[in-house]
C-alpha cells in the first residue's frame, strides 16, 4: 500500500452528480429529523396556531366598551342629555357619580380608563350661551388607550353639540362636515391587520429561530464535526439546511393563511402568487440570519436567546406590525431599516387588505434581498469548513 | 525523547507526519506545543493523555478541520492546510459522541454517511451487510440510534466511519463510558482493520488501553512526553515495580508511611496489596521494611501507568493535610454507616436498579463499578436521598432515607460527576456557598474556609471563576466543598474521570487519609484500576449487582487455566458472562 492518497477519489467526489447526491442525502436527513422531532413540529405548526388564535381572538387594539367614570357635579336636564350621549356610545361603559374623588382610586388601579367631569357651572354656561367646559382625566400609563379615549370623548361631545344646534333650529349644517371612510379595513378591525402581520412573525420563528436551533444542536451533539470530516463542502451543508426549512416555513405560512381567511374571515384581496413571492423573498434574510446566528454561537441556548432578541422581538416591535414606524423616534426609525420583517409587513397587509401593489412589493423585496445577501455572505464566511 | 519503536519506517508506511505542531486557543498555554511524531499504517497508535492534554485537538488537526498556528501535518502524503478535502475523502473519523443522528435509525445513519462518502450504489448492499455483520447490528437496523446502548452506538459510529474503507481511521476516545465487553469487542474489530493496512489512531485517557497499542504518543498539557511502543515506556520502570503484601491490619496507614520514604516513586492500593514503584532496581528488602518480618516485596510486571507517573517525577506523597485536620471518629469493628437493602428504582417499565444490597462499615471504601448506564448513579442517588427508591430502603449514619432524608444528607458529603461547581462563581464564592448550604456559620465557617484554602493551596486561584480553573484545582475545590462540614460519609461520583495520574493520586491520598479518620466512602467508577483502591466493590451491570466482594476475591473467583493472573477487567467480563449464563438457565 503506497503512502500517498490518490486524487481520483477527490475528483469523483466533486463531480456534479456526486454533489447533488450529497445535497439530496442532507435534505432527506433533515426532513426525517423535522418529522421526528417534536420541537420542530411545535415551533413550525403548534406555535403559529397559538399565535394566530391569540391575535385572532384575544388581542384587539380597538377600544370598545371602555370603562369611564362620568362625574356630574350638579345634575340638570342639560347634563342629563350629555350623559345620555355617553351612555349611547358603543365605545364606553359609563359609571356615574357626583364627585370626582369617587373615581380617583379606580383610575389609579386601572378599573376605569378615564374620568369625564361635567362641572357645576356647565348648565349655567350653556344657558348663558358661553363656551361650556368639560374636564377629561386620563391614565397616561396607557398612552394608546388614553389617546383613544380622548378621541372618542371629543367625538361624543361634538355629536352632542351638533344635536343641540340642530334642536335649537340653528343652521342645520356646520360649516364643514367630514365624512370619513376607512379604506381596506372598513370596520377598522385590528384583527384584519394583526393576523396578516403574524404571518411574518411565524416565518421569523421557523426561518431564524428553528434553523439556528437545529444547526447549533448539530454542533452540540458532535454530528456537525463528523459530517464535516467527510468530503461534503460548506456550500452543500448550507443548502442541505436551508432548503428543508424554507419549505417548512412556507408550509407554516400556508397554514396561517388558511386559518386567517377561513377561520377569522380576514379578506385576501391580492393574489396567492404575490403572497408566496413576498414570503419566499422574506425567507432569504430570515434563513440567512438563522445560519449566521448558529455559526456564531454553536450552542442551542445562546442561539435561541440571540434569535429571540435579534429576530423575533424586532419582527414584533420594529416592523410596523403593532407600532407604527412613522411615530417612532428617528434613531429607532433608522434601526427598523435593517429589520427584514419591516419590508414584509406592508406587503402582507396590502395582499390581504387591498390587493397586489407591485411597485410597493418590488421595492420591499429588493430591500429584503439586500439584507439576505449580507446575512448569507457573513454566514458563509463564518462557516467555512473549520472548527475553532 | 527515545523512540523505542520498531525502528525507522519506510516513507510509504507513514500515515501521518507531525512536524512541530503548535495550536493555541486564545491566551494562555498552547493546547499543543511543538508536537512532532508519526503515525504508521497498519498499526494502532494510541493518543494517550488525561483530559485537556490536547488529544482531541490533535485529531481535529489531522482531519484538516483545524489548522495549526505553527508547524505542519502531512496526512497520507497531503498537507492538511492545502488539501483538507482530499484528506477527507480518505479518512474515517469518529468524534467523541460517535457523530450519530439519534433521531435516525441505524440503517438511515449508514445510508446518510454512504451518500456523503459517495459509496457507489452497486457496492452498497455488500458493504452494509459486511459492516452490520462485523458490528453485530443486523438485528437493529430499524432502531433509532438514540435508543441504542452505549456499546452499540460506538459500533455504529465505527461502521459509519468505515463505510468507504478509509486509509486512516481516527477514533476520539471510543472507549469512554462503554462497558468493558463492548470495549474489548471494539478493540478486536479495530485490530482486524490494521491487518488490512489501515492506520488507526485511538485516543484514550485510560492507561490500560494505551498498553495494548502498537505505539503511543503520550501527551500531557499539550506536550509530547513520549513517542514509541508502550513497552519502551514501561521498560524504564522494569524491575522497580513491586507488590507489598503480608500486612496485618489496615493497609492505608502503611501506604502513607512507605510513600514518605525517599526511594519510593509511587504507591497505590491494589486489592489486598500495595503496589510500589521504587527509585532503584533491586530485590533486597529496603531498610525501611527491616523488622517487619511478615511484609514481603514481590516483583510484578510494570504497567503503563507506573511508567507515566515515573516520567512525571513520581506521585505526590502519602500525607493528607486534609485528613490530619479532620476530627477522628473511632473505627470499631462492624458499625454500619451506609446500608442499602433491596434498593430498586423503576422509571416506567424500565428498571434502572434492581434489588441492590450492601453494607459499608465505618472507615471503609466501597465501590460501585460498571459502565455508563448500568445503574451506578441511580443507586448512588437513592443513597444520597436525591431519588426515592421504588422498593427497598437505605440508611446513612443511622438515618432512614425514606423518613429522614434531610438529616441523612446533613451527615454526608457529595461530590457529583464532573465536579458540579458553580462555573460563574469564583473559587472563594464557591467555598462560601457550599459552607452556607451545609449550615456552617460565623467563626466556624471562616475557619473551615481558611483551612480548606490552606490545605488545598488555593491562594492565587481565589478570584478565578470556577469554570476557568485547571482540572486539578477544580477537583480539589469539589472535594473541599464536599468535606467542609466534616461529613461522616462521603459520596464520590466518578471522582477522577479524565484527570492525570498525579492528580488522581493526590485525590486518593486525601480519601485514604479521611478513611483512616473514620470517614466512610461510597465511590462510583468505571475505571477498573480505581476499583482496586476500594475495600469492597459491587459490579453493576444492566441495573443488577452481578458480584460483590473485595477486588482480590473477585479476581480470584475467575482465575483458572489460561487466566492465572486475571485483571479487574477480566474479572468483570467473566462475572458478567457468568451471570448472563445463569439468567439464561433460569429463563429456560
Amino acid at each position: 500500500m503506497s503512502g500517498k492518497v490518490d486524487r481520483s477519489g477527490l475528483e469523483a467526489a466533486m463531480r456534479p452528480a456526486a454533489r447533488l447526491k450529497r445535497i439530496g442525502a442532507l435534505i432527506g436527513k433533515e426532513s426525517k429529523q423535522i418529522m421526528r422531532d417534536p420541537s420542530s413540529i411545535l415551533i413550525a405548526l403548534v406555535l403559529p396556531l397559538i399565535l394566530l388564535f391569540i391575535f385572532g381572538y384575544g388581542v384587539s387594539l380597538d377600544a370598545r366598551q371602555t370603562r369611564i367614570g362620568l362625574v356630574i357635579e350638579s345634575p340638570s336636564a342639560v347634563t342629563e342629555e350629555l350623559a345620555a350621549s355617553f351612555d349611547g356610545s358603543r365605545y364606553f361603559s359609563v359609571q356615574r357619580a357626583s364627585d370626582r374623588r369617587t373615581f380617583e382610586t379606580a383610575l389609579v388601579e386601572g378599573r376605569v380608563r378615564g374620568i369625564v367631569v361635567i362641572p357645576a357651572a356647565f348648565t349655567e354656561d350653556v344657558s348663558a350661551g358661553r363656551q361650556p367646559q368639560v374636564q377629561l382625566l386620563l391614565d397616561g400609563g396607557e398612552p394608546n388607550t388614553a389617546s383613544l379615549v380622548d378621541g372618542y370623548v371629543r367625538g361624543v361631545l361634538a355629536g352632542w353639540a351638533q344635536q343641540r344646534a340642530v334642536a335649537a333650529g340653528a343652521a342645520a349644517e356646520p360649516a364643514i362636515s367630514v365624512a370619513p371612510r376607512y379604506w381596506f379595513n372598513a370596520e377598522l378591525e385590528s384583527r384584519n391587520f394583526l393576523v396578516p402581520g403574524s404571518v411574518a412573525i411565524v416565518m421569523t420563528l421557523v426561518g431564524t429561530l428553528l434553523t439556528s436551533l437545529v444547526i447549533a444542536r448539530e454542533w452540540e451533539r458532535g454530528t456537525m464535526e463528523a459530517i464535516m470530516a467527510t468530503p461534503v463542502t460548506a456550500g452543500e451543508l448550507l443548502i442541505g439546511k436551508v432548503v428543508p426549512y424554507f419549505v417548512l416555513a412556507l408550509l407554516s405560512m400556508t397554514l396561517c393563511v388558511v386559518l386567517a381567511v377561513f377561520q377569522f374571515g380576514v379578506p385576501l384581496r391580492g393574489s396567492l402568487i404575490a403572497l408566496y413571492i413576498l414570503s419566499a423573498t422574506f425567507l432569504i434574510p430570515a434563513l440567512g440570519q438563522g445560519l449566521l446566528i448558529s455559526a456564531a454561537t454553536k450552542n442551542q441556548f445562546l442561539a435561541s436567546q440571540v434569535a429571540l432578541v435579534s429576530a423575533f422581538l424586532p419582527a414584533f416591535l420594529l416592523s410596523g406590525f403593532i407600532f407604527e414606524i412613522g411615530s417612532m423616534p428617528w434613531p429607532i426609525r433608522l434601526l427598523t431599516h435593517i429589520v427584514p420583517a419591516r419590508y414584509l409587513i406592508p406587503g402582507l397587509q396590502s395582499v390581504f387588505l387591498s390587493g397586489d401593489v407591485w411597485p410597493l412589493f418590488l421595492t420591499n423585496m429588493a430591500a429584503m434581498l439586500v439584507i439576505g445577501a449580507v446575512f448569507f455572505l457573513l454566514a458563509a464566511r463564518n462557516s467555512r469548513k473549520r472548527l475553532q | 525523547m527515545a523512540d523505542a519503536g520498531t525502528g525507522p519506517a519506510a516513507e510509504g508506511d507513514i500515515a501521518v507526519r507531525l512536524e512541530q505542531v503548535t495550536k493555541r486557543f486564545g491566551e494562555g498555554a498552547p493546547a499543543l506545543d511543538g508536537v512532532s511524531g508519526e503515525i504508521r499504517a497498519g498499526e494502532i497508535t494510541g493518543l494517550v493523555g488525561p483530559d485537556g492534554a490536547g488529544k482531541t485537538t490533535l485529531l481535529r488537526l489531522m482531519t484538516g478541520l483545524m489548522l495549526p498556528e505553527e508547524g505542519r501535518l502531512s496526512v497520507l502524503g497531503a498537507d492538511t492546510a492545502e488539501d483538507a478535502r482530499l484528506i477527507q475523502t480518505a479518512i474515517g473519523y469518529m468524534p467523541q459522541r460517535f457523530g450519530l443522528y439519534e433521531d435516525l435509525t441505524v440503517a438511515e445513519n449508514l445510508t446518510l454517511y454512504a451518500d456523503l462518502r459517495a459509496l457507489p450504489a452497486a457496492e452498497r448492499q455488500a458493504v452494509f451487510d459486511e459492516l452490520l455483520h462485523f458490528t453485530d447490528l443486523k438485528r437493529f437496523t430499524g432502531r433509532l440510534a438514540g435508543k441504542l446502548s452505549g456499546g452499540m452506538k460506538q459500533k455504529l459510529g465505527l461502521a459509519c466511519a468505515l463505510l468507504k474503507k478509509p486509509r486512516l481511521l481516527l477514533l476520539d476516545e471510543p472507549g469512554v463510558g462503554v462497558d468493558p465487553i463492548s470495549r474489548r469487542e471494539l478493540w478486536k474489530m479495530v485490530k482486524a482493520l490494521t491487518g488490512e493496512g489501515i492506520g488507526v489512531v485511538w485516543s484514550t485517557a485510560y492507561l490500560d488501553e494505551a498498553e495494548a497499542c502498537d505505539r503511543v504518543l503520550l501527551l500531557n498539557h499539550g506536550k509530547l512526553l513520549y513517542a514509541g511502543a508502550p513497552q519502551g515506556l514501561t521498560a524504564r520502570v522494569e524491575g522497580r515495580v513491586f507488590h507489598l503484601t503480608g500486612m496485618t491490619g489496615r493497609r492505608r496507614p502503611l501506604l502513607e508511611r512507605v510513600l514518605g520514604e525517599v526511594d519510593v516513586v509511587d504507591g497505590v492500593i491494589q486489592g489486598d496489596a500495595i503496589r510500589l514503584v521504587l527509585k532503584e532496581e533491586g530485590t533486597e528488602k529496603p531498610d525501611w521494611l527491616a523488622g517487619e518480618e511478615n511484609l514481603s516485596l514481590k516483583p510484578v510486571a510494570p504497567r503503563f501507568e507506573d511508567a507515566f507517573v515515573d516520567l512525571l517525577g513520581g506521585g505526590p506523597g502519602g500525607r493528607s493535610a486534609l485528613a490530619e485536620a479532620t476530627r477522628k471518629r473511632p473505627i470499631d469493628g462492624d458499625e454500619t454507616v451506609i446500608e442499602a437493602a433491596g434498593l430498586t428504582k423503576r422509571f416506567g417499565d424500565f428498571t434502572a436498579a434492581e434489588d441492590i444490597s450492601f453494607t459499608i462499615p465505618r472507615g471503609q471504601i466501597f465501590g460501585l463499578l460498571g459502565p455508563n448506564g448500568a445503574g451506578k448513579s441511580t443507586t448512588f442517588k437513592m443513597l444520597c436521598g436525591l431519588l426515592k427508591p421504588t422498593e427497598g430502603r437505605g440508611r446513612v449514619a443511622g438515618f432512614d432515607l425514606r423518613r429522614d432524608a434531610a438529616s441523612a444528607r446533613g451527615r454526608l458529603g457529595y461530590m457529583a460527576q464532573k465536579f458540579s461547581l458553580y462555573g460563574d462563581l469564583s473559587l472563594k464564592q464557591n467555598l462560601e456557598f457550599f459552607a452556607g448550604i451545609y449550615g456552617l456559620s460565623g467563626k466556624h465557617r471562616r475557619e473551615r474556609i481558611g483551612l480548606m484554602s490552606e490545605i488545598f493551596d488555593f491562594s492565587g486561584w481565589q478570584d478565578m471563576s470556577a469554570k476557568e480553573l485547571p482540572l486539578g484545582i477544580k477537583q480539589r475545590l469539589a472535594l473541599a466543598a464536599a468535606v467542609m462540614h466534616e461529613p461522616e460519609a462521603l459520596f464520590l461520583d466518578e471522582p477522577t474521570s479524565g484527570v492525570d495520574p498525579i492528580t488522581r493520586r493526590e485525590f486518593w491520598t486525601h480519601i485514604n487519609g479521611l478513611v483512616e479518620r473514620g470517614v466512610t466512602v461510597l465511590v462510583t467508577t468505571h475505571f477498573m484500576d480505581e476499583a482496586e483502591y476500594c475495600d469492597r466493590i459491587s459490579l453493576i451491570y444492566r441495573g443488577r449487582s452481578v458480584a460483590l466482594g473485595s477486588p482480590d476475591e473477585l479476581k480470584a473467583s475467575v482465575a483458572g487455566p489460561g487466566l492465572e493472573q486475571p485483571t479487574m477487567e477480566d474479572a468483570f467480563i467473566a462475572l458478567v458472562e457468568r451471570s448472563e449464563a445463569g439468567n439464561g438457565e433460569k429463563a429456560a
